[in-house]
C-alpha cells in the first residue's frame, strides 16, 4: 500500500467520521427540543426574536 | 416530543452576525473559481476575442443582476433571497420555482466543485508518481467536510470563505503583475490572437461559457438573515464583488490569451495554473495551484451555504414539508436543509458527468436571472420609490431589466446550441415541479402568512 492509498483511507475515514457526527448530532437535537421549538423561526420575526442560548454565537465563540 | 433542555426564550432563528466582508467572500466566493477553471471553454467556442466578448457580455449581464438583486434584497431581508423577493412581488408558483431553480444551480455547482477538486489531487498523485490513484474519497471528503463546517455555524463558515477568496484574489492579481501587462515581454498578444475564427456564431457560442466568470454572484442575498446590517451590508457586499469579478474576469483573459494559443487555451483545464506554468516561476506556480484549490473550496463552501437557506425558507413557508425549516438551537443554521442535501450533492458528483452537472447549474441559474428581469420591473410598479425605504436604488430603471433580459434570451439561444436536450429537459422538469406544486404542495401553504415584509399594500389594490 503506497502513500496515496493511505490519504485516500484517511479521505474516506474523515468523511465518514464527520458524517456520523452530523447524523448523530442531528438526532440528539431532535430528540433534546420540540419540533415546535426547533421550527419557531420566522421570517420577517427577526428583529424581535427572542435569542436563546446567548453564549453560543453559531459555534465561532 | 418534549422539550428536554432549558431554553431562555420561545423562538429561534437564525445568527445576525456577518458583516459586509462576509457577503463579499460569499458572492465572490461562489464565482472566483469560474476564473481559475471553465471560462476557457468559450475560447473553445468562438476564439479568445469571442472569450472577451463574451465576458464583457456577461458582465453587463451579471452587472445589471447585481443592481437589480440589490435593490430588491435590502428590501427583502429574508433568507432565501430571490425566493422571498418571488413570494412577495410575483406570486406563490413563481417563487416555488425561483427557490427550486436557487437550490439546483448551488447544489450542481457544489457537486461540480468537488469533482473538480477530487482531479485536482488525483492530478498531484499521478504527478508525484502514484499508480492507480482515485478521485472519489476527496469528492465525498470535500462536500462532507464542508458542509459540517456549515453545519456548525455561519460566522466560521464565511470567514473561512473570506480567507480562501482573497488568497485566490491575490494570486490573480500577483500573477497578472508577473507577466508584466505593461511591457510585451511575456505576453504575445499580437502573435496569438486571430480576430473570430468561427465569426458571430462564435461570440454567440461562447456566451455559455461567458456566464462563468460571474456565475453565483447573485447568491449574496441568501445571506439576509443573518447579516447584521442588510440594508447596508448586502448592497456593498454584492457591488463591491461584482466589481471585484470584473477586474478578476479582465486580468484573466488577459493573461491566458497572451500566454496561450486558443487552441490549447480553449480545452485546458486549470488555465490559469498553466499560465503559472509557462512564467517558469516555481513560487508562481505553487500560489496559483494553492488559488486554484482555495477557489474551488470557497466555491462548494458558498453553494453549501445558498442552497440550504433557500431549502430552508421554502420548508418554513410549507412550499416543502416544514420539517427542513428547522434550526440548530446550539450552532444556529439550517442544519436539516444541510443535512439533506449532502446525499443529493454526492449522487450528482459520484455519478453525473461534469459538463451536465454544469450545463443544470447555469441553466438554472439563467432561469433565475429572467425571473429578476420581470420581478424588478413589478416590485417599482407595485411600490414606488417614495412608498418604501430601499437600502440602495439602481440607476436607469428599467433599462437594466430589459437589457437583462434581452441578455438571457441570447444567451438562452446560446445554451441552446450546445445542449439544447438539456434545456429542453430541464424546461420539462421545472413544468412538473410546477404541476406537483399547483396541484398538490400548495394546500398546505398558508396563504395568510406569505407576506412578511412591513410594506404598504401595493398601488393599484
Amino acid at each position: 500500500m503506497h502513500a496515496f492509498e493511505i490519504l485516500e483511507y484517511v479521505a474516506w475515514g474523515v468523511a465518514a467520521v464527520l458524517g456520523l457526527w452530523m447524523l448523530f448530532d442531528m438526532i440528539k437535537t431532535d430528540r433534546s427540543y420540540s419540533e415546535e421549538f426547533l421550527t419557531s423561526s420566522k421570517e420577517g420575526e427577526i428583529r424581535d426574536a427572542l435569542v436563546i442560548d446567548p453564549p453560543h454565537q453559531g459555534g465561532h465563540l | 416530543m418534549s422539550q428536554t433542555t432549558v431554553v431562555h426564550g420561545e423562538k429561534i432563528s437564525l445568527l445576525r452576525v456577518l458583516g459586509p466582508g462576509h457577503i463579499w467572500a460569499l458572492g465572490v466566493g461562489i464565482v472566483l473559481v469560474g476564473e481559475y477553471m471553465g471560462w476557457n471553454f468559450s475560447v473553445g467556442k468562438g476564439g479568445a476575442f469571442a472569450a472577451l466578448i463574451a465576458c464583457w457580455f456577461a458582465g453587463l449581464l451579471y452587472t445589471c443582476v447585481a443592481m437589480i438583486d440589490s435593490e430588491v434584497t435590502s428590501t427583502v431581508a429574508a433568507a432565501g433571497g430571490q425566493y422571498a423577493q418571488a413570494k412577495h412581488i410575483v406570486g406563490p408558483l413563481m417563487a416555488f420555482n425561483v427557490g427550486l431553480y436557487l437550490v439546483f444551480a448551488y447544489t450542481m455547482l457544489e457537486a461540480a466543485n468537488a469533482i473538480t477538486l477530487g482531479y485536482l489531487v488525483q492530478t498531484v498523485g499521478t504527478m508525484a508518481g502514484f499508480e492507480n490513484v482515485h478521485d472519489k474519497p476527496f469528492i465525498v471528503l470535500t462536500i462532507v467536510f464542508l458542509a459540517w463546517l456549515n453545519y456548525r455555524g455561519v460566522y466560521a463558515t464565511l470567514t473561512f470563505n473570506l480567507v480562501l477568496t482573497a488568497v485566490a484574489f491575490i494570486a490573480i492579481i500577483v500573477l497578472f503583475a508577473s507577466v508584466k501587462p505593461w511591457s510585451g515581454e511575456i505576453l504575445k498578444h499580437g502573435d496569438l490572437l486571430n480576430g473570430l475564427p468561427y465569426g458571430m456564431l462564435g461570440v454567440v457560442a461562447a456566451l455559455h461559457f461567458g456566464l462563468w466568470y460571474y456565475l453565483g454572484i447573485e447568491g449574496t442575498c441568501q445571506a439576509a438573515e443573518e447579516v447584521r446590517s442588510p440594508a447596508r451590508s448586502l448592497p456593498l457586499g454584492t457591488m463591491t464583488g461584482i466589481i471585484t469579478l470584473l477586474l478578476a474576469a479582465t486580468m484573466t483573459w488577459y493573461i491566458c490569451s497572451g500566454l496561450m494559443p486558443w487552441e490549447y487555451l480553449g480545452q485546458a483545464v486549470t488555465p490559469l495554473f498553466d499560465a503559472a506554468r509557462l512564467t517558469d516561476s516555481q513560487p508562481l506556480m505553487v500560489l496559483l495551484f494553492i488559488g486554484t484549490v482555495f477557489s474551488t473550496l470557497a466555491s462548494a463552501n458558498g453553494c453549501i451555504n445558498d442552497a440550504s437557506r433557500a431549502w430552508f425558507s421554502m420548508g418554513r413557508d410549507r412550499y416543502l414539508p416544514t420539517w427542513f425549516g428547522a434550526v440548530h438551537p446550539t450552532n444556529r443554521t439550517p442544519y436539516r436543509a444541510i443535512m439533506f442535501l449532502v446525499p443529493v450533492a454526492l449522487v450528482f458528483a459520484y455519478f453525473a458527468p461534469l459538463d451536465q452537472v454544469i450545463t443544470f447549474s447555469i441553466l438554472s441559474g439563467l432561469l433565475g436571472y429572467t425571473y429578476m428581469s420581470f420581478n424588478v420591473i413589478m416590485f417599482r410598479k407595485k411600490w414606488p420609490l417614495d412608498t418604501i425605504k430601499r437600502g440602495y436604488v439602481h440607476p436607469f430603471h428599467p433599462i437594466p431589466a430589459i437589457v437583462l433580459l434581452v441578455l438571457c434570451s441570447v444567451t438562452y439561444f446560446a445554451v441552446f446550441l450546445g445542449y439544447g436536450t438539456q434545456l429542453v429537459a430541464m424546461m420539462v422538469f421545472f413544468a412538473v415541479a410546477s404541476l406537483w406544486f399547483h396541484f398538490h404542495r400548495y394546500k398546505y401553504v398558508r396563504r395568510g402568512d406569505q407576506f412578511t415584509m412591513d410594506w404598504p399594500r401595493p398601488a393599484g389594490y
